[in-house]
């Protein structure tokens, strides 16, 4: 057979961590958005923000399950499919995904008990302080692996012997340069793609007439958060290309479709970048604005695809692509929060139908912005795995392709039977919504009672008949 | 320090895998048991006495392996290659049954999710003794990196060791369902028990004739001279931790017989260590050969003695908050 081991290797890798990071996105929101639902309730002894805490609760529940079980195969995965990978760079790298594993992980996994079944058995501080920690320990692991992610593209605080990296700086290494901006940009993607979920699941039970009052709840809540966060990406995603063309140049270059570096560059709406001959087919651009976003200048300069040799360039297409298809819902999201918040202010929100009807369709919109955005920054990372350190071609096992061909098979069809199961249910839960779920669970008239009622309940509430 | 730091970063993963073996080994065990429960109802029960530990559990998988590309990055690159198939299969049983906690209780056909949570159980545990047969079976190694075939792991010995985990796991679990469950489950793991250790012991009583027949250093090191004065009491006091689990299982005690079955798996585990230490990927690399640079162990062996008590201490927390027996019927959903 003559597969290529890299290739076969490098699309495991990219299929199962697509797959995995579906689930963090929303998991890292939601467990916010579930743990201010709780403080909300606590404080005002308001009975709908509990029915919609209960109600997340259990949509948390099956994407985080997933979330996990999917996470554990990427952990392995750096040793059975990218063995050279460890050795070169398991230094620096791994000490801080083992980090990962003492501050984050344990702390989600031992909370998510408490969290998931402890609500009849402990008194309601606690079980919403264990929803606050589990939100938290989700941004924690967001920021161990984000930096390591980080290191990989832009690496600092180490030195290379005989092709070894090894750490100098732990400082260094963990704020690496570009960490700073990846971390604030990915942690606002989460609840961004969060928010626009519980934005759509709100707009849809104000246009079936059902849930009337939660869904009003959850869909102006949505709104006030993402009228300040999703300018705010806009920003924190500047920032970010700047930090890139600083230390990614080619990268910005393949993002921008921007081949000739001795002009200024203009920036394309659309394209088809044409790889062989050097230049962009059909292009409609806005002349020069590449250079005024990048360089601030309206005729600045910086480096384009041909100021390096083809073997060190990263795929053009899929770069170009995916940071058109996020930056377009950048900018949906926008509009989308900034003219909610318009209708809010009018107090026409509720009436306004058509505005509604859209965003009950837009649930999957972070999803998709939160995979092309790192399609663009893996991809445009190539042919680099550690950016100036290791080739990816290097990085692999000796592993042969027809191996990882056929456990690649076996990840599609296992994660193609679990997805599909998992959003099946997902959409089973959200259709019977929040009134019939949490009262059924005959924690119905626990809204506002004290701690002693708890325990009471506490001995027979476990129970489902 | 270049001789200190590998071995302390041996125990620190040999705690984290021991904790693993213990912990998820009961869950798995339930998974294991799920079949010869009477209906989905008891399966309701058997599960609630899991259901808020396993996630935590888990984790110490991820801690043992990650603890292995950190510490020894140089071992984790060759044994990864060399296992991949039992690896993969082991992590997508994990899957099956993982997701099968929230599944089964959101999905109309429980029965359907019962399935892949036993079957994702077995192959679980089955995988995990293949791996471990693969490894003290031997792993071809050739200028630092794996230098086998993809199915080397494959061989009569690693599918016993496969086998002695299902039945070790097993055990655990039956003998937390004596000490969790109320009414028939709990009455059942006794039976359960009692069979499980039979099959337990065998295994183990084949095993440790074979390796040192397979390997003649694990026959120096058990049989030679010095060695064997220290040694002789492992297998001995294996033998009085059996007969008195069998007969704290036929008292019916509560927590007498659990306590006893981590102590047997413990046993063997020391077995295993005495066997093959310092190798790491035996037979050609130590613990010093495979070592992180010290910068590393260092770093990390700093964040390890902090948050190990601190994980240990909400670890504890959670098994206290729900102490007790779950009861007829009972679950969570
Ligand atoms: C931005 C966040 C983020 C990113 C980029 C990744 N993960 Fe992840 N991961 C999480 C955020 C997260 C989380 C929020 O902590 C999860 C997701 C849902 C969940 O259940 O916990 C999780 C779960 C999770 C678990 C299971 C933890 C447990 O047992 O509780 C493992 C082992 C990993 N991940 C490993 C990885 C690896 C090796 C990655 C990269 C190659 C990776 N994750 C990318
Ligand atoms: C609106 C304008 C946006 C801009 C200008 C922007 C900019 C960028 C840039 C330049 C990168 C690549 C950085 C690199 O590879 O070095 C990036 C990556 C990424 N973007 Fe965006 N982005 C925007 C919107 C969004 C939105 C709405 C989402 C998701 C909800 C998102 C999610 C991501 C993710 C997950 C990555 C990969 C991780 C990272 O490198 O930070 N972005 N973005
Ligand atoms: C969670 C969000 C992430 C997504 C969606 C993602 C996506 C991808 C994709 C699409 C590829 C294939 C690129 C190509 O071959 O052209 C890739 C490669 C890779 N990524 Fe990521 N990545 C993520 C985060 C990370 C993190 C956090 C790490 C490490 C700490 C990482 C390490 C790697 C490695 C080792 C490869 C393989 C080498 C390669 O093909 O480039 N990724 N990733």
């Amino acid at each position: 057979m003559d597969m290529d081991p890299v290739l076969l290797a490098r699309l495991q890798f990219a299929f199962t961590i697509i797959f995995h990071i579906i689930f963090p996105s929303f998991t890292i929101g939601l467990s916010a958005y579930i743990a201010t639902l709780g403080a909300m309730w606590l404080r005002t002894g308001t009975e709908r923000y509990h029915l919609l805490m209960r109600f997340w609760t259990k949509i948390f529940a099956v994407s985080f399950a997933m979330g996990v079980v999917s996470g554990i195969v990427l952990s392995y995965q750096f040793g059975t499919n990218w063995s050279r990978f460890s050795v070169v760079v398991g230094n620096v790298i791994g000490p801080l995904i083992g980090y990962e594993v003492l501050t984050a992980f344990f702390l989600e996994a031992t909370f998510l008990g408490i969290m998931l079944f402890g609500f009849n058995r402990v008194p309601p501080w606690l079980y919403v302080l264990s929803s606050a920690v589990v939100a938290v320990g989700t941004a924690i692991s967001a920021f161990w692996i984000l930096s390591a992610n980080s290191w990989m593209q832009t690496p600092a605080g180490h030195e290379v012997r005989n092709g070894i990296a090894y750490p100098v700086d732990w400082f260094a290494v963990v704020f690496n340069p570009s960490f700073p901006y990846r971390f604030a940009h990915m942690l606002n993607a989460a609840y961004l793609t969060t928010g626009f979920v519980v934005l759509a699941v709100g707009a849809r039970y104000l246009l079936a007439g059902i849930h009337a009052e939660q869904g009003r709840t959850m869909v102006r809540m949505a709104i006030g958060l993402m009228a300040v966060l999703a300018p705010l990406q806009l920003l924190i995603g500047d920032q970010h290309g700047l930090n890139t063309l600083e230390h990614q140049p080619i990268k910005v270059a393949a993002m921008e479709g921007h081949w000739d570096g001795s002009k200024p560059g203009d920036f394309y709406i659309f394209a088809w970048p044409d790889e062989k001959a050097e230049t962009n087919r059909f292009g409609i651009a806005i002349p020069r604005g590449s250079s005024l976003i990048l360089t601030h200048k309206i005729d600045g300069l910086f480096p384009g695809l041909t100021s390096v040799p083809p073997q060190d360039r990263p795929p053009v297409v899929p770069v170009f692509f995916a940071f058109r298809i996020m930056i377009g819902i950048g900018f949906f999201m926008i509009a989308a929060a900034l003219y909610g918040a318009f209708l809010w202010w009018r107090g026409t929100l509720v009436e306004t139908r058509w505005y509604l009807w859209i965003m009950s369709h837009c649930w999957w919109i972070g999803f998709v912005a939160v995979i092309a955005g790192w399609v663009v920054t893996e991809t445009g990372r190539q042919p680099w795995v550690a950016y100036g350190i290791l080739r990816t071609a290097d990085a692999t096992s000796p592993v042969p392709a027809a191996t990882i061909a056929g456990t690649l098979a076996l990840f599609v069809v296992t994660y193609g039977i679990i997805f599909s199961m998992g959003i099946y249910y997902i959409n089973r839960l959200i259709n019977r919504g929040p009134e019939g779920s949490a009262i059924s669970d005959d924690g119905g008239g626990m809204a506002n009672t004290p701690l002693g009622a708890a325990r009471a309940a506490a001995r027979e509430a476990i129970s489902k008949p | 320090m270049e001789w200190y730091l590998p071995m302390i970063w041996a125990a620190v993963i040999g705690t984290a895998v021991s904790f693993y073996v213990i912990l998820d080994g009961f869950d798995l065990g339930i998974g294991i048991l799920f079949p010869f429960a009477r209906d989905e109802r008891e399966r309701d029960q058997m599960m609630a006495t899991v259901k808020p530990f396993w996630d935590g559990n888990e984790t110490w998988l991820v801690l043992g392996g990650g603890g292995l590309f950190v510490a020894f990055p140089q071992a984790y690159a060759v044994i990864m290659p060399a296992l991949y198939l039992p690896v993969i299969v082991m992590l997508l049983g994990l899957i099956f049954r993982g997701v099968a906690f929230e599944f089964r209780s959101v999905s109309d056909s429980q029965k359907r999710w019962s399935f892949a949570f036993t079957a994702g159980s077995i192959v679980a545990a089955f995988s995990q003794g293949v791996i471990l047969g693969g490894l003290i079976q031997g792993i071809p190694v050739a200028n630092g990196a794996f230098a086998g075939g993809s199915f080397d792991w494959a061989t009569p010995f690693s599918a016993l060791c496969g086998l002695s985990l299902v039945a070790g796991y097993g055990l655990l679990g039956a003998t937390w369902l004596m000490m969790k469950a109320e009414g028939p489950v709990g009455q059942r793991g006794r039976t359960q028990a009692k069979a499980l250790l039979l099959a337990v012991l065998v295994c183990m009583g084949i095993v440790s004739l074979w390796t040192p027949l397979m390997s003649e250093r694990i026959y120096a090191r058990w049989f030679s001279l010095p060695n064997f004065y220290y040694l002789w009491p492992v297998p001995v006091v294996t033998g009085v931790v059996a007969l008195l689990l069998w007969r704290w299982i036929e008292k019916g005690r509560e927590i007498l017989p659990f306590v006893s079955s981590i102590v047997l798996f413990f046993l063997g585990y020391l077995g295993l260590v005495i066997s093959n230490f310092p190798y790491l990927v035996p037979p050609s690399l130590t613990v010093w050969d495979t070592a992180a640079v010290p910068a590393s162990q260092i770093f990390m062996l700093i964040g390890t003695l902090v948050m190990l008590p601190i994980i240990l201490g909400y670890t504890v927390m959670i098994y206290w908050l729900f102490r007790g027996k779950v009861k007829e019927g009972e679950s969570y959903h």
